[in-house]
C-alpha cells in the first residue's frame, strides 16, 4: 500500500491572530446577514464569515440587485444598490456573541461603518469587541448610498480620512483592524499606504465596482429597477476577478502598502482562491458564488484546495503564499528576446476556422486557408498574395451543393486520401514566419491542445526594453502598442 | 388562397411533431452553443446556403426577426424545410462538433425558432425592389421550385403567374410530407406569404400543348417545376384492386382528410423515404402490423439511415429480399401478397435483352432475380406499393427543345436553363426526386439567372 500521507494544512492564522480551519471567509453581504445564516455557513464549512456592516441601521429599497448574463450562463456580473445592515445594532451584537459562543473556532469578523465621529468609531468598536468578534474590518468601500452620506467610498477615496478614521479605530481596538479598500480610486496603493501609515493590522480588497449593468430596451430604466429609476450599483461575481487580482498585486507589489491581505473579487472556484494567494493574499473572501449556489459550495473549494496543495507538496497555504507576485513586472523588464508561434495539431483540428478569421481581423494575418488547391504555396509570404476571408467566403457560396441521396449519386466516392478527420481543406495554416506569437489563435481556439504556442530559440540572450534602449540612446522611447 | 384547409385535431393527435418546437429559453442554450465557425461548413452543405451560424447568433441575441430574415433571403421556403430538411445529412451533418465528441448544434429546430416567430407575428415577406420592373415569367406547377423562383422573381419586381393543376399549392409540400414533418395547414401559411408579394396563383390549369404554345406567347420565360409522375406500378396481378394504394395518394388522403382508415395488416412495398413516411403514417393511423417488403438488402434501401432507425423504433417491420409476385384479392378486400425471396444478380452478368438502361444506375449497383420455388404469401389487407415516381414524359416531350435524360430535363447547373432558352427547370423534374431543400435552390437559382436576362432584355 502506497504511504498515506498527512492531508495538507489549510488553516490560517490571519495577521498573526485571527484563526480559521480554512481560507475561506463569507464576505460582508447578504450571506452574512445575521445569527442563524452564519451559523449554518460554519456548519457548511466556511472558515470564518464577515459579518454584514454594522452601524446605524438604513432603510433599503427593493430591487436591488441586478446581473450581466453571459452567453445564456447566469450572473457573469452582479451588483447590487443594497446598504448595510437593516437590523438593530443590539440584535446583531447579541447575535455575534451567541456564534462566537457556538463556533469559538471559526473566525468572526465585524465590518464596521458609521459616521466620521472619533467617538462614534470608538463606541462600535467597543460594542463589537464586547460581543466577541476576532477581529474589524473597517467598511471604507462600499461605492453607493452610504457614499452620499460621507461614508463608505467616500471615506476610501480619499486617504486623508482613511488615515484618520483608521487612526482613531486603533486607538481603541484591541483585535486586529482590517481596512477594506475601493477599487473606485484611480491608484489603490495610495490609501492602502495610508491605512498602513495609521498602523491598519490587515487589508481586505477589492469591494465592489461603480457599475451599471445594463438597460431595459422596453422601458429604458437601467437595472436594477427601483420604480422606474435606478442608481449606480456595486460589481461583483466572475467578471471582476482580473480586476481584483490586478490590485491586489499593486498592493502586495508596493512596500509601503503591502500588509496581510483579505483577497475578494469574484471568487468562484478553489483555483480562483488560490491565484488570489499566490499574489500575496493570506486568505479570500467570498460572496457571489455563495449568493449564487448557496454555501453549499464550500465543499468543493475546499476539496479542490487540498488536493491541489496534496498534488504540489504544499503542507499549508503559507508555503505558496506570494509565489507568483516577483513575476508580474513592469512591461519594461519583459524579454524582447523570447519568442513564441503557434502550431496548430491537424488531427486534433475540427474546422471551425475560428483561429483564421481572428487572426486575419484581430491580429496579424498570418493563418491560411491554403493546404490545399492552387494557393498551397507554402512559404507564400504574407497577405498580399492570400485571398481574403470575404473571398473565401464567396467562393463557397458558388459551389452547388445537393442532398446526398444513395440512390441518385452512384458516383459518390468519399475521399481516401485525407490525413485527417476534418477535411484538409478546412485546417488552417500558420506562417510562423510572420506569427508574433500573441496567443489570439490558441485563445479563440475551442478544442484544448489543438493550437499550441511553441517557443522558437532565437540564439539570444534575454533584453528587455529597458535594457535595449539603454544599449542604443537613439531609439524612440515608447514601445507598446496601446492600440 | 380559395381553398382553406384548417388544421385537423384528430390529425393533429395522431402526427404530433416529430421534432418538438424549442422553448424559449432552450432555443438561447442552444444557440449560444454554436461556435459560429468561418464559412461555416453548414452553410455549404445547405443546398440554399442559408447563413446558419449568422442565423443562429442573431437569436442568441434576441434578435428573432433578423434571424428569420437572414433564413428567408437564402430560402424563401425557410419555415418548411425547418421541418422536413433530413438535416442529418445536410447543416447539422456538416457540424464540426461532430469532429469533437459533441452533438451537432440543432439548426433545424433553431431555424425553425426563428421562422415560427417570424410567422407567429404576420410579417410580410421583403421585397427587393420597390417598382415593378417589366418582364413575365409563367411557372408550371406550384411545388417548392415554383415558389422559390415566383418568390425571387417578384421580390425583385417581376410578374409571375403559377399555374397548378391542384386545387392548392405547394405541390409534395401541401400533399406529400408525413404529417408528423409538416402539416398541410404549415405548408399553406407560408405560400400564403408568398402570394402576398404578389404572385398570381391560377389552380386547376392543366397544362395542354396548346395551352404551353399561348404561355409562349404570353409570356418572356418559362420555368418548369412540374416534380415527378405517377407512382411507378408494381406490374402484378391484382394491383389495381382498390385496397392497393400508391404511397402518395395514401399520403394525401390522410392529410386532406379524405380518408384517414388503413388496415389492420398494412404491407408497403420499397424502401425509399416515401415508402417509409407511409409506413409510418399506417402505423398512427391505427394498423396493427405494418411490413415494408424490400426486393434488396438493408444495406441497399434508399431511405435515410436516420428515417430507417425512426421506423423500426416506431415499430415497422422490415423484410429484406422479398419481391412480391401477385396481390390475392378477396371481394372487396385483399388477402395476401404472394411474394419470392430474391437473390442478387452476379454482377458480371449481362444487361437484361434489349441492352439499354431504362433508368440511371443506382449506387446499390445490382439487378436481383427471383429465386426459383421460393413462393410463400405474406397476409395482410391493404398494400401500399411506394416504388418512386415516373417522370412527366407525355408534357415534358411537348415542351419543345428541352433535352431530357433518364426522363430528367437536362440543364445549366448554375442558371436552370434548358436547352430551348425560353424554358428553365429546377426541383423534381431535373434531379430524379430529391429534397425541397434542393428544389427551393433550384428555383433560386433560375430566378437570378431569370432576372439577369429579363433585365436585359428589357433594358
Amino acid at each position: 500500500m502506497p504511504e498515506q500521507k498527512v492531508a495538507p494544512d489549510l488553516s490560517v492564522l490571519f495577521a498573526g491572530k485571527i484563526y480559521s480551519p480554512n481560507p475561506f471567509w463569507l464576505a460582508s453581504a447578504p450571506p452574512t446577514n445575521c445569527g442563524q445564516q452564519v451559523m449554518r455557513a460554519f456548519d457548511a464549512g466556511w472558515g470564518g464569515a464577515v459579518w454584514k456592516t454594522l452601524g446605524d441601521p438604513i432603510v433599503n429599497v427593493s430591487s436591488r440587485y441586478s446581473s450581466v448574463d453571459w452567453n445564456g450562463q447566469r450572473m457573469m456580473g452582479l451588483n447590487n444598490v443594497e446598504l448595510i445592515t437593516d437590523r438593530p445594532l443590539e440584535t446583531n451584537l447579541r447575535e455575534i456573541t451567541e456564534v462566537k459562543k457556538r463556533y469559538p473556532k471559526h473566525a468572526l469578523i465585524a465590518s464596521l461603518m458609521v459616521e466620521s465621529k472619533r467617538e462614534a468609531w470608538h463606541k462600535i468598536v467597543q460594542q463589537s469587541e464586547d460581543a466577541g468578534a476576532d477581529g474589524l474590518e473597517l467598511n471604507f468601500g462600499c461605492p453607493h448610498g452610504m457614499s452620499e452620506r460621507g461614508m463608505g467610498s467616500a471615506v476610501g477615496q480619499v486617504p486623508e480620512y482613511a488615515e484618520m478614521i483608521t487612526a482613531w479605530v486603533k486607538e481603541k481596538a484591541r483585535t486586529p483592524v482590517l481596512v477594506k479598500l475601493t477599487p473606485n480610486i484611480t491608484d489603490i496603493r495610495t490609501v492602502a499606504r495610508a491605512a498602513k501609515r495609521a498602523g491598519a493590522d490587515g487589508l481586505s480588497a477589492i469591494n465592489t465596482i461603480n457599475s451599471i449593468t445594463g438597460i431595459d430596451l422596453d422601458t429604458f430604466t437601467p437595472r436594477p429597477n427601483v420604480d422606474g429609476k435606478s442608481s449606480h450599483g456595486g460589481y461583483c461575481g466572475p467578471a471582476v476577478k482580473p480586476i481584483a487580482l490586478n490590485m491586489v498585486q499593486q498592493v502586495q507589489g508596493d512596500p509601503d502598502s503591502a500588509l496581510p491581505l483579505s483577497g475578494i473579487g469574484g471568487i468562484s472556484d478553489w483555483r480562483d482562491a488560490v491565484e488570489f494567494i499566490l499574489l500575496g493574499c493570506s486568505n479570500v473572501q467570498v460572496c457571489t458564488a455563495v449568493m449564487h449556489y448557496g454555501y453549499r459550495i464550500i465543499e468543493e473549494m475546499r476539496d479542490g484546495l487540498s488536493n491541489w496543495m496534496a498534488e504540489k507538496g504544499f503542507a499549508k497555504i503559507s508555503d505558496f503564499q506570494s509565489l507568483s507576485l516577483a513575476r508580474v513586472q513592469e512591461w519594461k523588464h519583459l524579454n524582447l528576446n523570447y519568442k513564441i508561434v503557434a502550431r496548430i495539431h491537424e488531427e486534433r483540428c475540427i474546422g471551425c476556422q475560428l483561429c483564421y478569421t481572428a487572426c486575419w481581423d484581430g491580429a496579424h494575418q498570418c493563418i491560411h486557408m491554403d493546404r490545399v488547391g492552387q494557393s498551397a504555396l507554402t512559404g507564400a509570404g504574407h497577405n498580399g498574395v492570400q485571398a481574403t476571408p470575404a473571398m473565401r467566403e464567396a467562393q463557397s457560396r458558388e459551389v452547388i451543393s445537393m442532398t446526398p441521396i444513395p440512390k441518385l449519386d452512384h458516383a459518390v466516392t468519399s475521399n481516401g486520401s485525407e490525413p485527417y478527420a476534418t477535411p484538409l481543406a478546412r485546417i488552417p495554416r500558420v506562417d510562423e514566419s510572420e506569427c508574433v506569437g500573441c496567443n489570439l489563435c490558441y485563445l479563440v481556439c475551442p478544442v484544448p491542445g489543438c493550437i499550441t504556442m511553441e517557443e522558437i530559440d532565437l540564439n539570444l540572450p534575454p533584453q528587455s526594453w529597458e535594457q535595449r534602449t539603454a544599449s542604443i540612446p537613439n531609439l524612440p522611447t515608447t514601445g507598446r502598442n496601446c492600440g | 388562397m380559395t381553398v382553406a384547409h384548417k388544421p385537423n385535431s384528430e390529425l393533429a393527435a395522431r402526427f404530433p411533431d416529430l421534432h418538438p418546437p424549442f422553448d424559449h429559453q432552450s432555443a438561447l442554450t442552444e444557440a449560444n452553443r454554436c461556435l459560429y465557425c468561418f464559412d461555416a461548413p453548414c452553410i455549404a452543405a445547405c443546398p440554399t446556403h442559408i447563413d446558419v451560424p449568422r442565423f443562429i447568433k442573431k437569436i442568441a441575441q434576441g434578435n428573432l426577426r433578423g434571424s428569420a430574415l437572414t433564413i428567408l433571403d437564402a430560402n424563401i421556403l425557410g419555415a418548411s424545410c425547418s421541418r422536413v430538411c433530413p438535416v442529418d445529412v445536410l447543416c447539422e451533418g456538416a457540424c464540426v462538433y461532430h469532429r469533437y465528441n459533441q452533438q451537432p448544434i440543432e439548426i433545424g429546430r433553431l431555424q425553425r425558432h426563428a421562422m415560427d416567430a417570424f410567422l407567429h407575428n404576420g410579417a410580410a415577406l421583403p421585397k427587393k425592389s420597390s417598382a415593378d420592373k417589366l418582364g413575365k415569367v409563367a411557372c408550371i406547377g406550384s411545388g417548392p421550385a415554383s415558389l422559390s423562383c415566383a418568390a425571387e422573381l417578384r421580390q425583385q419586381g417581376f410578374a409571375v403567374a403559377v399555374f397548378e393543376r391542384k386545387a392548392l399549392p405547394g405541390g409534395l409540400n401541401t400533399y406529400g410530407v408525413a404529417e408528423y414533418k409538416l402539416r398541410s395547414a404549415d405548408s399553406l401559411r407560408e405560400i400564403e406569404m408568398i402570394r402576398a408579394l404578389g404572385v398570381d396563383f391560377r389552380f386547376g390549369e392543366d397544362i395542354s400543348p396548346a395551352k404551353l404554345a399561348k404561355l409562349e406567347n404570353e409570356y418572356d420565360f418559362i420555368f418548369l417545376g412540374v416534380g415527378l409522375g405517377a407512382m411507378h406500378k408494381l406490374g402484378i396481378p391484382g394491383e389495381n384492386h382498390p385496397a392497393v394504394i400508391n404511397a402518395l395518394d395514401f399520403i394525401e388522403r390522410y392529410k386532406t382528410g379524405v380518408a384517414s382508415t388503413v388496415g389492420r395488416r398494412v404491407a408497403v412495398i420499397g424502401a425509399g423515404n416515401t415508402a417509409i413516411d407511409a409506413a409510418r403514417a399506417a402505423i398512427r393511423l391505427g394498423a396493427e402490423n405494418v411490413q415494408i417488403l424490400y426486393r434488396r438488402g438493408k444495406e441497399h434501401i434508399s431511405a435515410f439511415a436516420f428515417e430507417y432507425e425512426q421506423a423500426r423504433e416506431e415499430g415497422v417491420e422490415f423484410r429484406w429480399w422479398i419481391q412480391p409476385a401477385a396481390i390475392h384479392t378477396y371481394g372487396p378486400t385483399i388477402a395476401a401478397i404472394e411474394c419470392m425471396f430474391t437473390q442478387p444478380v452476379p454482377a458480371n452478368a449481362d444487361l437484361p435483352i434489349g441492352g439499354e438502361l431504362k433508368s440511371p444506375p443506382d449506387s446499390a449497383g445490382s439487378q436481383t432475380q427471383p429465386t426459383i420455388a421460393s413462393s410463400f404469401r405474406i397476409p395482410c389487407d391493404m398494400a401500399i406499393p411506394a416504388i418512386g415516381q415516373s417522370p412527366l414524359l407525355a408534357f415534358l416531350e411537348s415542351c419543345r427543345g428541352i433535352k431530357l435524360e433518364f426522363g430528367r430535363v437536362q440543364i445549366d447547373r448554375a442558371t436552370g436553363q434548358t436547352a430551348n432558352p425560353k424554358y428553365f427547370a429546377g426541383g423534381d423534374c431535373v434531379n430524379g426526386g430529391r429534397e425541397v431543400v434542393d428544389a427551393v435552390a433550384d428555383g433560386k437559382r433560375s430566378a437570378l439567372a431569370l432576372a439577369r436576362q429579363l433585365e436585359s432584355a428589357h433594358a
